[in-house]
């Protein structure tokens, strides 16, 4: 087994008297897509700010290629191949679907402090960006602005921008929220032949994707990693049907 | 060719044409207003950076004009009085030439909006509008109770500055200089609105989260888009003054601040033009309102509420049919 | 300088303090509750300064003339709220700002042309004028005192209705979430309104206090709400509280600033230096306490929200 692409070490974090994570230890190792459940408020959006940037755990590291990036901003984790993609689109939505995906090639490779040339102009950054484009299948949308998207289009510009920083590894929040059920399927096939190019931390609510997709699945409630393990073991786990699927089961 | 081209350029032809007709018909006090409305103008293009492409709604850049309009005073006090800035490590006389001038204002407001920039955009939304008035009110109450350049009265300058080759006290080839000088930076920045830092910029605006998950901090992008902005209104602040032959704390004023982002939304946000179309706009205001009433203030308000609350993305906007850039 | 001194000058920033703090309260209760930055606040100090000197001037009555500010300016508050402000919530703060300065511009010419631009003058009445001696042989105008007092108690009475009155229960839900009280049937209309108009009456009592100790002219109001903003940025937007504590603070800082500052100058430098560079540091004094504050605490001292 390799050693893991990213990794954390017993995070913490409380807010007040609500404890958001406790000791949250979990890896991801290359080539896997490994899928975090659980309910509603169980504290996965906390849990990936304090991977992906904007939150700092009060005790514990996150570790990405077995470097400490704990304390790095988000733009700093970004540059390290951190690739991360919203639940809610973050996109300017002003823009066109090429300068946003522009706009990843910028940050990934370019430097934004250009100030003469077109971005359009820069044949570096307009190749990844298109490249990009063209894999989730945006090509013919690029001239479009980006809020005469469909949300299932946004939702794919929204992997399509994660793709030009060509990440060390994919943290994905719910990519497949509000998508339909032909919409779903797409993003699954998508994603599936994503692994390879770079492990793909899941957040999702979509279980046939979930079991469709993850090689390992954790399951979270009340801030805790109550079991870690592949689909069939998370299916015939106790404490997880009890917990989690108790409702369906 | 879009509409907004169309008009932009009917704009630059009447910047051209009209100061050429005030000169043929011999009247040099409009050939006056024109230059005064191309330098608030530019005033206006270097708010309109920070706050339409960069989303930083600056009270402020009084600041920056009032730093501008010193920068030539001072030079030029010191330069006519024969009495050196300072002596050492070199004897430095003041100066006397606009692009020494330009340069020097160029450099101290850009300066003092990298300082007041790299605090103030720490805050955000109301916040920022209000620590960047603040700034502006500190330069103002200084440039009051500092005695040494006219405190209160301000200073005058006896004869305009002069340019090489040319006559500056020459009305319309004053007017050439400030055209020259617009419509280079208009120029420059139709460039930078389309390069990569023009992109990251306005999306920063929209969407500060993504920018930094691209790994681009959006402060520095915007503190970078707020020293340039500051720079250009600091130049408009030298070539303000140098039209006046005076500058005052006025420069410095809150209404000053107020005016220019009053000319960037008259004319449209975030639009290349707009600060220039608002600033004609607001001279002809000033001037056939200012002819009919003494009140004239009544109707620029009346007019500008009107604009914010049924006309959003201002004239060009309204003209061009165009939604505002701004959401 | 003399204790005796040095004690009048803490009353004399008291009392512009609290003052302060009466022309703040509206501003930071209608961002708090409503999210609107309004610029024209200024002029509701001022309509209310010259209502007080008219009616002085016609009745005498400097009673009168102080409700009659308070009424003239709730009113045009209320006008105004309801003609343009309520129009302007739903938008961003650069729209707010240009449509309240639009409305600035109004105020001030329209003033001008009712009232011309002398200065009008309001009397302090016999009852309140000449000095009082204070504990400890302090001599200090007795109007001025009155002003720390009216403002206090002011201050107490909003303290009061925000926690304790059913209006308070509903302003702060409406700082809190605005969706839920619409959904608890206040009417949210009238709710915004009603403080708006609060708040400008506040102010233009200010003005009408304020306006017996300076002239009452155009353009007065507009240096005020500068302070005004500065003391509600200092305490954090929206917290009855911080302006308070702010309005104290830059009342202070601005008066015992223009009074230390030269002094301590002189320690290091001649006295002509001194005094003209201390004094301009001292006028620059409350705008550097404002950026110090903001940079410590970028939402003020008890700001919740940017």
């Amino acid at each position: 087994m390799t050693d893991p692409v990213l990794q954390t070490r017993g995070l913490c974090l409380s807010f007040g008297a609500l404890q958001a994570s406790k000791d949250i230890t979990l890896d991801l190792r290359a080539g896997e897509i490994h899928a975090l459940i659980g309910p509603n408020g169980a504290g996965k959006s906390t849990l990936i700010k304090q991977i992906a940037g904007g939150l700092r755990p009060d005790a514990g590291q996150v570790l990405l290629d077995g470097r400490d990036i704990t304390a790095l901003s988000t733009a700093q984790r970004a540059r390290r191949g951190l690739g991360r993609t919203f639940q809610i689109s973050e996109l300017a939505m002003e823009d066109t679907v090429l300068q946003n995906a522009l706009l990843g090639a910028l940050g990934a490779g370019g430097n934004p402090f250009r100030f003469w040339q077109s971005a359009l102009g820069h044949s570096d950054l307009r190749d990844r960006a298109e490249t990009a484009l063209e894999r989730v299948g945006l090509r013919d949308k690029a001239r479009m602005r980006t809020s005469e998207l469909s949300h299932g289009q946004r939702r794919q510009l929204e992997v399509a921008v994660a793709l030009t920083l060509n990440p060390r590894v994919f943290v994905m929040d719910e990519p497949m929220a509000g998508l339909g059920t032909s919409g779903s399927e797409t993003m699954t096939t998508f994603l599936d032949g994503l692994r390879a190019e770079a492990p793909i931390l899941l957040v999702e609510h979509d279980m046939d994707a979930v079991f469709a997709l993850a090689d390992r699945i954790s399951v979270l409630v009340y801030g805790r990693i109550i079991a870690t393990g592949t689909v069939d073991e998370i299916r015939a786990d106790k404490t997880v049907r009890n917990a989690y699927l108790g409702e369906d089961a | 060719m879009t509409t907004e081209r169309i008009l932009n350029a009917v704009v630059v032809a009447g910047l051209v044409l009209f100061p050429i007709w005030a000169w043929m018909a011999d009247e040099p006090f409009m050939i006056t207003l024109a230059t005064k409305a191309a330098i608030l103008a530019l005033a206006g293009v270097g708010l309109n950076l920070a706050l339409g492409i960069g989303g930083l709604v600056s009270f402020g850049h009084a600041a920056f004009f009032g730093i501008g309009g010193y920068a030539m005073g001072i030079l030029a006090s010191h330069a006519q009085a024969y009495d050196p800035i300072f002596t050492q490590p070199f004897v430095f006389e003041g100066s006397k030439s606009m692009p020494v001038i330009w340069l020097t204002a160029i450099l101290a407001s850009g300066l003092a909006a990298l300082g007041i920039g790299a605090l103030s955009l720490r805050t955000s939304g109301v916040y920022f509008i209000m620590i960047t008035l603040a700034f502006g009110q500190m330069l103002y109450f200084f440039s009051i109770s500092w005695p040494a350049y006219g405190g209160e009265d301000g200073l005058s300058i006896y004869v305009r500055n002069s340019f090489p080759g040319l006559n500056t006290l020459d009305p319309i080839q004053f007017y050439g200089i400030v055209l020259g000088v617009l419509c280079a930076v208009l120029f420059l920045l139709a460039r930078l609105a389309k390069s990569p830092f023009g992109l990251a910029l306005g999306a920063a605006r929209q969407t500060p989260l993504r920018v930094e998950t691209v790994g681009i901090s959006p402060y520095r992008l915007q503190l970078v888009a707020f020293t340039l902005s500051g720079m250009i209104t600091g130049l408009a602040g030298a070539l303000f003054a140098d039209l006046n032959r005076f500058v005052s704390p006025v420069m410095f004023s809150w209404q000053t601040s107020g005016e220019i982002m009053v000319f960037v939304i008259i004319g449209g946000v975030a639009r290349l033009f707009g600060p220039v179309v608002g600033a004609i706009l607001f001279i002809i205001l000033e001037h056939l309102l200012g002819g009919l009433s003494d009140y004239w203030h009544i109707y620029l308000g009346a007019l500008l509420l009107l604009i914010v609350l049924f006309a959003r993305g201002g004239v060009i906007g309204t003209l061009t049919g165009r939604e505002a850039a701004h959401d | 300088m003399s204790p005796i001194l040095l004690a009048e000058q803490i009353l004399n920033g008291v009392q512009l303090g609290v003052m302060l703090f009466v022309m703040a309260a509206g501003l930071t209760l209608v961002f708090g509750v409503m999210g609107l930055i309004n610029l024209a606040h200024g002029s509701l100090f001022m309509v209310g300064a010259f209502a007080a000197a008219a009616v002085a001037g016609a009745t005498g009555s400097f009673m009168l003339a102080l409700v009659s500010a308070l009424a003239a300016a709730a009113a045009a508050g209320a006008l105004i709220e309801v003609l343009v402000i309520r129009r302007l919530y739903a938008r961003d703060h650069l729209d707010q700002v240009l449509a309240t300065f639009a409305l600035i511009l109004i105020f001030s010419e329209g003033t001008r042309w009712i009232f011309g631009s002398f200065p009008l003058y309001l009397n302090i009445p016999d009852y309140l004028s000449g000095p009082v001696t204070l504990p400890g042989g302090i001599q200090y105008p007795l109007y001025r005192l009155t002003l720390i007092g009216i403002g206090l108690a002011i201050a107490a009475g909003l303290f009061v209705l925000i926690s304790k009155t059913r209006l308070g229960i509903q302003i702060r839900a409406g700082e809190n979430d605005r969706e839920m009280i619409a959904a608890l049937g206040v009417d949210i209309s009238k709710l915004y309104t009603i403080v708006f108009a609060l708040g400008a009456g506040l102010a233009g009592l200010a003005g009408a206090l304020v306006g017996a100790i300076q002239s009452v002219q155009v353009g007065m109001g507009e240096p005020v709400l500068i302070l005004a903003f500065v003391v509600i940025v200092i305490g954090g937007i929206g917290s009855i509280k911080g302006a308070l504590i702010g309005a104290l603070l830059v009342g202070l800082t601005d008066t015992l600033g223009g009074v230390l500052l030269p002094h301590l100058f002189k320690l290091f430098t001649d006295p002509a230096t001194a005094t003209s560079a201390g004094s301009a540091l001292a006028s620059m004094l409350i705008y550097i306490l404002m950026a110090v504050v903001l940079i410590w605490k970028p939402t003020g001292l008890f700001g919740a929200r940017a």
